[in-house]
């Protein structure tokens, strides 16, 4: 216990902490963070520049962090690019380094660095341009092999991440000082807060102040907030985005802390908040000051100096020089020399600034440049009178001013303006009303004024006033005359993650970008993760230097969400793997299960592909038997994924007229009808039948694919077109498990089941009637085929979807019922020519499908119209079928058509093949095609021709109904 | 976003389904004899407006209403939101 500051409040010492940053093993203390533990063990390189390779150090304390990036092990799975400033210590850390190689103290890219007069801003632009062949396959992946921060796990992410949701009335981000006091005063108003903060603790800068004597005050606020009921609290949250109507996300990390996942907590939570209020209560963080080689490892921000010596208690034995240009940074210059932090010197940019006589005070001085290949070894200083000296010192805290963490004002588009009160970008007025800042992030940088914003924006919110007596009565002025770039010799970084120097902004000034816009999309200052928190203002003030502007008139770019890098699994949350979506199952999905079916994906559906017997041994053996025994004999298929839509009402039929292209008006009861569904731009939408149950009530079905669709829009038709009609409609799809009972004999089979006569007399093709199975069960049996055989569909209540279904397979067992998937199905309804998904994809008219003459032209439907102009009208493609001249041919859907001897070429293209299938009736691979003057070739022979399968086969142009053209099966 | 429905509250954008400019509500008569020129119109012409916007959202993980919506396409502020059957009957 050497290298700490007794009773530093931020570590306890009695919990040592082992951990391993780059194979070597150090000792830190339970509290630390990743970055406070190497720095107290004398290590203060930690990484590599993005481009450059320079030597980079801690710069930060926070989530603002630049440089110190580091990939950390967990779970066996790394994690580049975590913030060392973040890393909570625990027991067996394992973190390293990111981009040097072969090693961090050696790094041969580090070559960049000398050559860095010609890798500046366009540099890719302009040299990789000839000859042209060689930027796929020299530059690009030269560049690509080279460039980035950190290297990506290829494994998938072990971590569970979950989402929640939150509304309180007031969200308050940020527990420092403003925000503890706000939350507090809104809480004892009666409103319900939740303040979340990034960090383990609340308390914000003040944890980390060298002002010993407030540390009593806020223990006192933080502990009558951590109380208090009416506030919710979130720690290690980062709130990263604001939307609109007061929607906040934020991601918690909840186990990062910690050495072994509990496997209760997930390890990170997404959460949208909706919050009444919002308060920024953010703070601000501390303004650098670029100057030559401002980069070196031991050079950071004023505040983290002070939060590494106050709060960690490390920098014991270092030598510390300030470099500053306001009042606070004298103050805090002398609360850390009180502490026992050795001052070498302070810098101070003011010439009017009252000096020091505790340690060497330079008024009206600058830093010029700095030494030390691997860590600062010492800072050149140019005093008011011109001369130059050298200082030896460890590390080189900066403050050149405040900027208010105003980034989430601006994601819905307000961009902040430039204060000059402050010397700092405000948050704009045309934010959203419900969004208030508070404290430093409004631009209040003392602690009475902090107090007292808290205090105004809980009044408001309240609607009254609170007569509450300022505690901060001291008047702590910041004199600040804020300095930003002092020029100089060597490389001056303003965006230290991605290596942007001042002599880039310079250049890309002469070069003729004028804008910020422009000059951050060329030089990339405020690109990397860190969205430039700490370069953007430097940058600009780069910018309005080079331009002779004030930075009032140079403006800024506008930040956007996220405000810290969010992982891609917390995005996801639960929603990976097989629980992406969620999975549907069809009533009959155990009974096919214990058949050993075979599933596919249809939507969220999962439907059996095809029922395999023991001894098949290829798909299609399976396949093929199943699509016989449906020609022969009477097969089983779950068709419940159709959609179904009750359509009820003294209405219904005007409306479904109204709906499908063909009518509907005249259909009787307990008929059934094929019915097409048009776009109000004249392409088909669905098909589908509605069957008439009763004068007021219809039952039709949708396509499975178009179930949700088809439904919305009927919802449309019916509220926003038809609002007077007597018509209501639900959704039924789910409430009806429905099978499709194919074959000669399937007649035989439904009348075992069903207590109604199904004679064809009495029960004829396209019949259908609400029944009752013979034990009472409720069902509805429609006379419909998709097959093209004699056929039923018939639904039950899906409670006793399975077992309908093995009853059936039981009771068919001599008539050989068999039941079949949806591949059979499919090849089934190509064999008969109906069209499909494949056939009916957005771009197909009535024309096309042959259907033209049931679009009735006497009545006004949805979509006939436009049905009728010229460019569908003209179009002469329409389905055909085709067969391969030799039958072993095998013929692949998306195949296009050419005619013998013609060229492939787009101009001789005839259409393309939209289904295809083996049809064991044909004997060989048959399709559907759409295609140009179909009618003309009829019996001709063309060519299908797939360059992506090497195939190009001869097929004549047959009839679309391979099956039973005249439809004599269906009636028998 | 969230949209106030007139009955249900502040609910989340999630749940709706955007269909587009509330214009379609006025459909023409498609038995008239320039129905092919106002049908065209009615299919493809939208004003790209900025301001005020009336449009037309589908409450489907909700209660299957449409919704006329007005919305502001600067600030997304939505200052109105209606029943489209009762805008459509009034029409």
């Amino acid at each position: 216990m050497t290298n700490r500051f007794a009773d530093a409040p931020g570590i306890d010492v009695a919990e040592p902490v082992h951990f391993q940053f780059d194979n070597r093993t150090y000792v830190g203390y339970l509290g630390d963070t990743l970055a406070s533990a190497l720095l107290a063990n004398n290590v203060r390189l930690i990484g590599r520049s993005f481009k450059y390779h320079r030597p980079r150090g801690v710069f930060s304390d926070g989530s603002d962090e630049p440089n110190a990036l580091v990939t950390v092990l967990r779970e066996g799975h790394p994690e580049p690019n975590t913030r060392a400033t973040e890393i909570e210590l625990y027991d067996g850390l394992k973190a390293w380094s990111q981009n040097a190689w072969p090693s961090l103290r050696f790094d041969l890219l580090a070559v960049n660095d000398w050559l860095s007069k010609f890798l500046t801003a366009g540099f890719y632009y302009k040299t990789f341009m000839w000859p042209a062949r060689f930027w796929e396959a020299v530059y690009e992946p030269m560049i690509r092999r080279a460039a980035g921060i950190g290297r990506l796990s290829d494994t998938p992410d072990p971590s569970v991440y979950d989402k929640g949701y939150l509304h309180p009335d007031v969200l308050v981000i940020g527990a420092g000082l403003a925000g503890l006091v706000c939350s507090l005063q809104l809480a004892k108003g009666g409103q319900r807060v939740l303040l979340v903060d990034e960090h383990a603790r609340f308390g914000g800068r003040l944890l980390f102040s060298a002002n010993a004597k407030l540390r009593p005050w806020l223990d006192a606020l933080v502990e009558e907030v951590l109380k208090h009921p009416n506030i919710q609290r979130l720690i290690r949250t980062v709130v990263f985005g604001s939307y609109d109507h007061g929607v906040y996300g934020a991601i918690t990390r909840n186990t990062e802390h910690q050495a072994a996942d509990p496997g209760v907590l997930p390890k990170q939570t997404y959460w949208t908040i909706s919050a009444g209020h919002t308060i920024l209560a953010t703070g601000a963080l501390t303004r650098s000051i670029a100057f030559p080689n401002n980069d070196r490892p031991g050079i950071m921000t004023m505040s983290a100096i002070e939060a590494y010596a106050v709060y960690y208690g490390a920098l014991k034995g270092s030598s510390v020089a300030l470099f500053i240009s306001h009042e606070e940074g004298r103050r805090t210059a002398l609360r850390l020399h009180a502490l026992g932090v050795n001052i070498k010197a302070v810098i101070d940019t003011r010439s009017e600034a009252l000096p020091l006589t505790e340690f060497p005070y330079f008024t009206g001085s600058q830093v010029v440049n700095t030494s030390g290949r691997l860590g600062l070894t010492g800072i050149q200083v140019r005093s008011s009178d011109g001369t130059f000296q050298w200082i030896n010192v460890d590390y080189l805290g900066i403050s050149g001013g405040y900027n208010p963490t105003i980034q989430l004002t601006c994601h819905q588009g307000a961009k902040p303006k430039w204060d000059l009160s402050i010397e700092a970008f405000r948050a704009a007025d045309n934010r959203p009303d419900d969004q208030r800042c508070i404290g430093g992030a409004d631009g209040a940088f003392g602690l009475g004024d902090c107090w007292q914003s808290a205090i105004h924006a809980a009044e408001a919110i309240l609607g009254q006033s609170l007569h509450l007596v300022n505690p901060f009565n001291e008047s702590e002025p910041l004199a600040l005359q804020s300095e930003y770039v002092i020029y100089g010799h060597g490389p001056t970084f303003v965006d230290m993650q991605n290596d942007v120097t001042i002599k880039d902004i310079q250049l890309s000034h002469q070069e003729g970008m004028s804008s910020v816009e422009h000059v951050k999309r060329y030089t990339t200052l405020g690109m990397a993760t860190d969205q430039g928190k700490h370069s953007n203002v430097l940058g600009l003030a780069a910018l309005a230097q080079a331009t002779g502007q004030s930075i009032a008139e140079t403006g800024t770019t506008l930040s956007r969400p996220p405000y810290t890098g969010v992982s891609i699994g917390a995005l996801a949350g639960q929603y990976r793997d097989l629980d992406f979506k969620p999975t549907r199952l069809t009533p009959s999905h155990q009974a096919a299960t214990a058949r050993h079916a075979s599933f596919v994906e249809v939507g969220n559906w999962l439907r059996a592909q095809w029922f395999p017997l023991p001894h098949e041994k290829y798909w299609r053996e399976t396949v093929d038997r199943e699509v016989i025994a449906v020609r022969r004999n009477v097969g089983v298929c779950d068709v419940t994924t159709l959609g179904k839509i009750d359509v009820q009402g003294e209405d219904a039929a005007a409306f479904l007229n109204h709906v499908y292209a063909n009518g509907f008006l005249k259909l009787p009861v307990g008929k059934t009808r094929y019915g097409l569904m048009l776009r109000e731009d004249g392409i088909v939408m669905d098909d589908g039948t509605a069957a008439r149950l009763s004068e007021t009530q219809f039952v039709v079905t949708t396509t499975t694919a178009n179930a949700v669709p088809v439904y919305r829009h009927m919802e449309y038709v019916r509220q926003c077109l038809c609002p007077k009609m007597d018509v209501h409609l639900i959704s039924t799809t789910e409430a009806w498990a429905q099978f499709a009972v194919a074959g000669p004999r399937s007649r035989e089979l439904i009348a075992r089941l069903v207590a109604c006569d199904v004679s064809n007399e009495v029960f004829p093709f396209m019949a259908c009637a609400e029944t009752h199975l013979r034990n009472g069960i409720r069902a509805r049996l429609f006379r419909i085929s998709f097959s093209g055989e004699l056929a039923f569909e018939i639904a039950v209540p899906t409670r006793v979807g399975n077992a309908f279904f093995e009853y059936l397979l039981e009771i068919g067992k001599d008539l050989e019922v068999t039941p079949y998937g949806t591949e059979a199905l499919s090849v089934l309804r190509i064999e008969k020519g109906h069209a499909a998904g494949a056939e009916l994809n957005g771009q197909t008219t009535a024309k096309q499908l042959g259907l033209e003459r049931i679009v009735s032209q006497t009545k006004d439907s949805i979509g006939r119209v436009l049905a009728g102009r010229d460019a569908l009208q003209n179009d002469t493609a329409c389905l055909v079928g085709l067969q391969p001249v030799t039958s072993s041919d095998p013929l692949v859907a998306g195949a296009h058509l050419v005619g013998l001897g013609k060229p492939i070429d787009a101009a001789h293209d005839l259409g393309y093949v939209t289904s295809v299938a083996y049809s064991p009736h044909c004997q060989s691979m048959i399709g559907l095609a759409y295609l140009k003057e179909g009618a003309s070739y009829r019996g001709k022979r063309i060519r299908a021709v797939s360059l992506l399968d090497h195939q190009d086969i001869e097929v004549d142009v047959v009839s679309p109904h391979f099956v039973d053209p005249d439809g004599e099966r269906l009636r028998v | 976003m969230r949209i106030p429905h007139p009955i249900l509250g502040l609910r989340d954008q999630s749940e709706f389904v955007y269909l587009g400019d509330a214009c379609l509500l006025e459909r023409p008569d498609g038995m008239q004899a320039d129905a092919l020129q106002k049908m065209t119109e009615y299919a493809y012409q939208r004003d790209n407006c900025r301001g005020l916007h009336r449009e037309l959202w589908f409450h489907e993980q909700g209660d299957r209403a449409w919704l006329v919506v007005t919305r502001n396409t600067v600030t997304h502020e939505i200052v109105k939101v209606e029943f489209a059957n009762e805008v459509a009957s009034h029409d």
